[in-house]
């Protein structure tokens, strides 16, 4: 009788014990993704300050088309409008973000490719200088989701384990969203002549 | 008999099956960081002289004593198949160049083959050399050189420009810090003595065994550290110091 309480409280004990080793793990996982991801929003935001000086710069070029400079500027609004929370990183959510980002990226690199065009703008020292910052920030981007996905990686595969995916689930920890590699990446460009 | 040892033949080709393939994927992945390490590394070679190799790494000493900051120069035949601002940043978040608590480190990647160069800033870096200066710096200074072959002008300007515009950012390693650190090492090591004397004496025998010894290897482990630091300053080396790369930088090529 009294030894039998005294082995459930012990395993009672060792449950308990294991169960905080795993939580404080998981807390330390959960505070790096955020971090990493705190990281993402800072680049995408950088990217999102250097664009109307960009279009500046270009809108000064002589004729230049405007539809490339409008699809710029909304797609910089919507991309913008989409802000996650660190503590609401489902899957989903990564997701609506990524697109919304790879909006963007799509119009920007579009409004490059137009650059081309016009000599004289390729050949200011200031577009030049705006360019590669742009060129750093898409750099310090894929860097930042590259981090991110490696913390999140960290964090999925010891939340989703299984004796730990217990507590997990007891705790509310839940599955984390990757960056995925975009669809435009993907595919190779086409050069039109 | 005969089973028993077709088997460790068999684990030996395995063995050697896999450091064959471990060693083939090395030699497509990331240089290793040279040991001892210097701030000029040229993986190709015969593209700058013994002397100038000397004058660089001498120059880039000096500035890494006088402001902690490190500027590392990296030459590998190609950067292939990866894209070379990818390539920079791994390179220099492996090496670790640059401090690790400032990330004051730049690193100027050349790949001949490519005819690509880059310069990577640490996190700490990009405030004063910003994507612009460095993008500046590759097509004023070093494109021109580079296109009638003056690498090592190319080169040499270039650190000089990185090394301007970077003027005011950081500052020397104070050295007391070691001193410090040697001062506790001491102290820690005759409390230990001290404990392991005075066990012996009062003749506790497991319990005296067991309790040095684990603080032992705890001192044993943090002096392996320390000792390694004051090597590498006393002869006058010195060590990446685990700086990291956010994507900071530019790239061209020639």
């Amino acid at each position: 009788m009294n030894k039998s309480t005294l082995i459930i409280v012990g395993i009672l004990l060792i449950f308990g014990m294991y169960g905080c080793s795993s939580y404080n793990g998981l807390v330390g996982k959960d505070q790096e993704v955020n971090g990493k991801w705190a990281n993402v929003q800072t680049q995408y935001q950088r990217r999102s300050d250097l664009i109307p000086n960009l279009v500046n710069a270009v809108k000064g070029a002589a004729d230049f088309e405007k539809s490339t400079l409008t699809a710029v500027i909304q797609a910089r609004a919507s991309a913008t409008a989409v802000n996650i929370k660190a503590d609401d990183l489902t899957p989903e959510n990564i997701q609506k973000f990524q697109a919304a980002q790879d909006q963007l990226s799509g119009t920007l690199s579009r409004l490059l490719v137009s650059v081309e065009k016009y000599p004289d703008l390729k050949a200011n020292q200031n577009f030049l200088e705006l360019q590669s910052q742009l060129e750093g920030t898409e750099n310090r981007i894929a860097v930042a989701r590259n981090d991110f996905n490696t913390s999140v990686q960290g964090y999925n595969s010891s939340a989703l384990a299984f004796p730990m995916v217990i507590f997990a689930k007891m705790f509310g920890f839940a599955q984390k969203g990757f960056f995925q590699a975009s669809e435009s990446a993907q595919a190779a460009p086409t050069v039109k002549f | 008999m005969v089973i028993y040892h077709s088997t460790i033949s068999m684990f030996n080709r395995i063995l050697i099956f896999l450091f064959l393939i471990q060693s083939f994927v090395f030699a497509q992945d990331i240089p290793q960081k040279p040991n001892p390490p210097r701030f000029v590394n040229d993986l190709v070679g015969g593209l700058l002289s013994q002397g100038e190799i000397n004058q660089l790494e001498q120059k880039l000493k000096v500035y890494f004593d006088s402001t902690s900051t490190q500027v590392a120069i990296v030459i590998v035949k190609s950067v292939q198949p990866y894209d070379i601002s990818e390539y920079a940043i791994k390179l220099g978040r492996e090496w670790g160049i640059g401090k690790k608590d400032k990330n004051n480190g730049v690193l100027f990647l050349w790949a001949p083959d490519d005819r690509k160069i880059f310069i990577a800033t640490g996190y700490g870096a990009e405030g004063g050399l910003t994507d612009a200066y460095s993008k500046r710096i590759i097509e004023t200074v070093v494109k021109p050189n580079f296109k009638q072959l003056r690498y090592y002008q190319g080169i040499d300007e270039a650190t000089n420009s990185i090394i301007k515009y970077l003027s005011g950012e950081f500052d020397a390693e104070p050295t007391e810090e070691e001193d410090s650190g040697f001062v506790i090492f001491l102290v820690i090591l005759f409390i230990i003595i001290g404990l392991i004397v005075f066990r012996n004496k009062g003749g506790g025998n497991r319990g005296g065994g067991l309790v040095p010894y684990t603080t032992y290897a705890g001192w044993g482990s943090s002096s392996g550290g320390w000792s390694s630091g004051a090597g590498s300053s006393g002869g006058g080396g010195f060590d990446f110091g685990g700086g990291s790369f956010g994507g900071g930088g530019a790239g061209g090529d020639y």
